[in-house]
């Protein structure tokens, strides 16, 4: 298959402006008629519903939760970036573009990211329109902070709650259209397979998370916003109910799934303590502006911290190790989340790390409070320092907190074009879901923005250039061949998982996944270690396929059920995520290398053979996938060794 | 480890909204003080399923006390024997060895049950879908710099707009009022010069929607506030009175 990523034609400040120029409209009596199903109610997705809705098109809109406000948007903390240059520190749209494909390590494609910068002004504008309330200054006008991978401060925020208040403004947005007829909301209920015909997505199979019931749908473009897929680890930063399986539905009906090796390690996050741990807090990467990360200096000191015979306020500041400051003085605090991940890793395996476990470091306000005072702290991260409290117990005013990297958020995803379509037609992709503009390392607060543009700037221009071509295409019943087959593979693949009757539990499972991949698929890996857990993976899979237990039947509610169901897909994407990292032999962001570093310890790419998208292509359930590459070309940016120092 | 904790649990199922409920007792042992409180029901569930049992059924998602889904009347108090948490804030420390605890649902006219500890909570949508919004659509929307707000406007606006949805505010009114989630929302956006534009309409169109959907009414005893994992006040529920009054008089 030929990968075509339609970059539109002209210099790259004028290619999002071209499209739009000729692209292809529909008028409003057609769109009356034109059916879109919108998978996920994050920020991409209600982003999305909400707008299709109000051009007039016939929405249905999916979600898993009880309502699109929970959605995992909500717990993003920190902020969202914009080329706004409100407070004239030099910043401008192409210093936002340029700063995410550093900041990517060079491995996005550029016209996605300079779009995608050109119309983050646009995005802050709507949010202060639906009343998102954004942190303001006496004068009333936006605040902004800075954030990793940044020398300006372009991020504005809502206290620590930026992802909750603007998924909000979706929300509200998505449920004036549910008020209006215009969109039809499906709560509790997942979609369990993506029904292709003649070659073209035409809709979804959904399963009632409530009664069991199968249901067909269909429409004359699919789009997926159901996020990322950091469970596979098992434990992530992502909620509970976070999955991937809307992904593997795409990718088993022929959408090139992209980068998957592409994680992110998000470097501030609670420590792990215990076996019966369901899942990692982050803390958010903005407490970086004013917390100094450090380890002690001694070997000796570390252990008593260990031993729980020092306290840390006992560390005299000559014998504090603030190795982000000393290693990266350009940057200090603030590098982006790879390099600060793997500089905490380095100290805890060199022996410095502190906590029970020795995996963890510390993230101290001490010398902000004293410069700042304390209610200034408390009015920009009461909330996180609360969260904190209550989790460890430990008061983050007092004592520094300790943190240690986690999986957050994944760069990589289905691979889409310019216009966010994916390889199978009709078939759309939005947000955390694609792997479009993050390359191999997402920056602090893009993903926020990037949601909401594909939502609300890019899918509404993008999906009416493909609807226009299918304006005489009539609703179909859902008792066509093409659904009533969809459905019985769906209903025989939950039925096949019910009929195993083994001896082990859905999360006793998923807890081996999750180590397998953290071991070997973590933050660093290696040629054999990646080889080892493909093996490890299938014989995990085989071990699902032969020995889970559910309890319960196929009707209705079955939690393991449903988990059981998502297990198997992150079995898929787990396999997918260590082949793609076995064949990337390089480092490049989030994906490290160990036989590929400099003599420092950084991050070494290999440019000449890994300037490419890995794509890679579902062969059928007992064939290994194949790869295809996009090949990736910088015109405006010159590529050169990211450097922080 | 020496301080985990054993103990007895006093928990509600119900097969689906329309079967009769009844009370069950579970016992755990050695429970990790350090575990949070849904970590603990990770533990029963899987020791449920290891003995063929049927596991609980209970919302949760985020785990960390933002998305609103966790929703349990533990011992009386929706969100547990803590203040200012959520149920997924809540951990095991707070609990001592040999206690028996009682874990319940949501209970409200609002908020059928739909099976053991989940309720149905979408009249939260249904209210918002009725006018919890400002009516402008994607694009064509001024510079976000244009109209100054005072800070202390936009700032009473966030703590308003803090609001996750839970339901803990309904649960623990004994009317099962939903005005403090109602005026939460009007405040937020009649704080704010964006959202003021239509507050009266808002506010009616909201009101009326709750009384319809049979959310009880407010006698003004501030248990909602009290429980409120978001620490929303109930000034706010004064806010919309007046916006309700304006509305009227003008009617």
């Amino acid at each position: 298959m030929k990968l075509d990523s339609r970059i539109p034609q002209g210099p790259l400040a004028k290619k999002w402006e071209n499209y739009k120029n000729n692209q292809k409209l529909v008028n409003p009596s057609n769109k009356r008629n034109l059916d879109i199903i919108v998978v996920g109610t994050g920020l991409a997705g209600a982003s999305a519903a909400a707008s299709f809705g109000e051009m007039g098109f016939k929405v249905k809109s999916f979600t898993i939760q009880d309502s699109p406000r929970r959605a995992h948007s909500i717990a993003a903390q920190g902020g969202i970036n914009a080329a706004k240059n409100y407070p004239n520190d030099g910043d401008s749209v192409h210093r936002l573009f340029y700063d995410t494909v550093k900041g990517g390590d060079y491995r996005a494609r550029e016209a996605n990211v300079y779009r995608l910068a050109q119309v983050s002004n646009d995005i802050i504008d709507q949010c202060v329109a639906q009343g998102v309330p954004f942190a303001r200054e006496y004068g009333g006008l936006l605040d902004n902070r800075s954030f990793g991978g940044a020398q300006v401060s372009r991020t504005f925020y809502a206290k620590g709650q930026t992802g909750q208040q603007l998924l909000i403004g979706a929300y509200q947005s998505l449920m004036r259209q549910v008020n209006a007829g215009t969109v039809d909301l499906h709560t509790r209920t997942e979609i369990v397979e993506i029904v292709i015909v003649n070659g073209k997505a035409r809709g979804v199979i959904a399963r009632n998370l409530v009664t069991g019931e199968f249901t067909r749908h269909f429409a004359h473009a699919v789009v997926l916003a159901t996020g990322g897929y950091g469970n596979t680890f098992f434990l992530s930063t992502n909620a509970m109910g976070s999955n991937g399986s809307a992904l593997i539905k795409a990718f088993e009906k022929g959408a090139a799934f992209a980068n998957p090796c592409f994680a992110q390690i998000h470097p501030t996050c609670i420590p792990v303590h215990g076996e019966f741990q369901s899942k990692l807090t982050l803390m958010s990467e903005s407490l970086r502006n004013d917390g100094r990360i450090w380890v002690p200096k001694k070997k000796e000191d570390a252990e008593a911290i260990r031993a729980n015979t020092l306290k840390p306020t006992d560390i005299k500041e000559e014998d504090r190790d603030y190795y982000l400051e000393r290693r990266y003085p350009a940057f200090g605090n603030l590098v982006p989340r790879d390099v600060a991940s793997r500089a905490a890793k380095e100290r805890c395996d060199a022996g410095f790390g502190v906590g029970a476990t020795g995996l963890a470091v510390y993230l101290d306000f001490k010398s902000s409070i004293e410069r700042l005072g304390e209610e200034t702290i408390r009015s920009r991260y009461g909330n996180l320092f609360q969260m904190y409290d209550k989790i460890v117990d430990d008061n983050p005013y007092e004592t520094p907190m300790m943190i240690y990297p986690a999986i957050h958020y994944t760069m990589g995803g289905i691979w889409v074009d310019y216009e966010l379509q994916t390889t199978v037609p009709g078939l759309f992709a939005a947000g955390e879901a694609n792997f479009s503009d993050h390359g191999a390392n997402r920056l602090g607060a893009s993903a926020l923005m990037q949601g909401l543009a594909d939502g609300y700037f890019v899918l509404p221009y993008t999906i009416q250039n493909y609807l226009a071509d299918d304006i005489r295409t009539p609703r179909m019943t859902g008792e066509e061949k093409e659904f009533v087959d969809a459905e019985n593979a769906a209903k025989a693949k939950f039925e096949k998982i019910l009929a195993v009757k083994g001896n082990r539990t859905v999360d006793n499972l998923h807890k081996e996944l999750g180590l397998v991949m953290w071991d070997f698929v973590g933050m660093a890996r290696n040629k054999e270690g990646l080889q080892h857990a493909i093996e490890r993976i299938g014989e995990i899979k085989k071990e699902f396929w032969t020995n889970v237990k559910i309890p319960g039947t196929t009707s209705g509610m079955n939690v393991e059920l449903e988990k059981a169901s998502r297990l198997s897909d992150f079995i898929t994407i787990g396999d997918l995520m260590a082949r793609d990292a076995l064949q990337r032999e390089e480092s490049c962001g989030g994906h490290f290398r160990e036989e590929f570093q400099t003599e420092e310890g950084e991050a070494l790419r290999q440019d000449e053979a890994f300037a490419y998208a890995a794509c890679w292509m579902y062969q059928g359930e007992n064939n290994a996938p194949v790869m295809e590459k996009e090949d990736l070309t910088f015109d405006v940016v010159k590529i050169a060794q990211r450097n922080y120092k | 480890m020496d301080n985990n904790l054993s103990l007895t649990l006093k928990i509600w199922r119900q097969n689906d909204a329309k079967a009769k409920g009844r009370f069950e007792t579970y016992s755990l042992d050695k429970v990790s003080p350090d575990s949070s409180f849904l970590e603990m029901m990770d533990i029963l569930n899987e020791q449920l399923v290891n003995e063929d049992k049927e596991p609980l059924a209970f919302d949760h998602d985020c785990r960390e006390g933002i998305c609103g889904m966790c929703s349990l009347y533990i011992n009386g108090r929706p969100h547990g024997p803590d203040d200012d948490i959520t149920t997924c804030q809540l951990h095991m420390r707070r609990f001592k060895d040999g206690e028996t605890i009682t874990i319940e649902p949501w209970r409200s006219a609002g908020f059928p049950v739909i099976k053991d500890l989940i309720v149905n909570r979408s009249g939260f949508d249904q209210i918002i879908a009725a006018g919890g919004y400002t009516s402008v659509s994607t694009g064509g929307v001024p510079d976000a710099n244009a109209i100054p707000i005072p800070k202390p406007d936009a700032d009473e606006a966030m703590d308003a707009a803090s609001c996750i949805g839970c339901g803990a505010c309904v649960a623990a009114c004994k009317n099962g009022s939903a005005m403090l989630f109602v005026s939460a929302k009007v405040s937020h956006l009649a704080l704010l010069p964006q959202g003021k534009v239509e507050a009266v309409r808002r506010a009616k169109s909201m009101v009326s929607k709750m009384d319809e959907l049979g959310f009880g009414n407010c006698t003004n005893t501030g248990a909602c506030e009290v429980e409120c994992p978001k620490g929303i006040s109930i000034a706010n529920i004064a806010r919309l009175n007046r916006e309700y009054l304006c509305a009227k008089i003008q009617d």
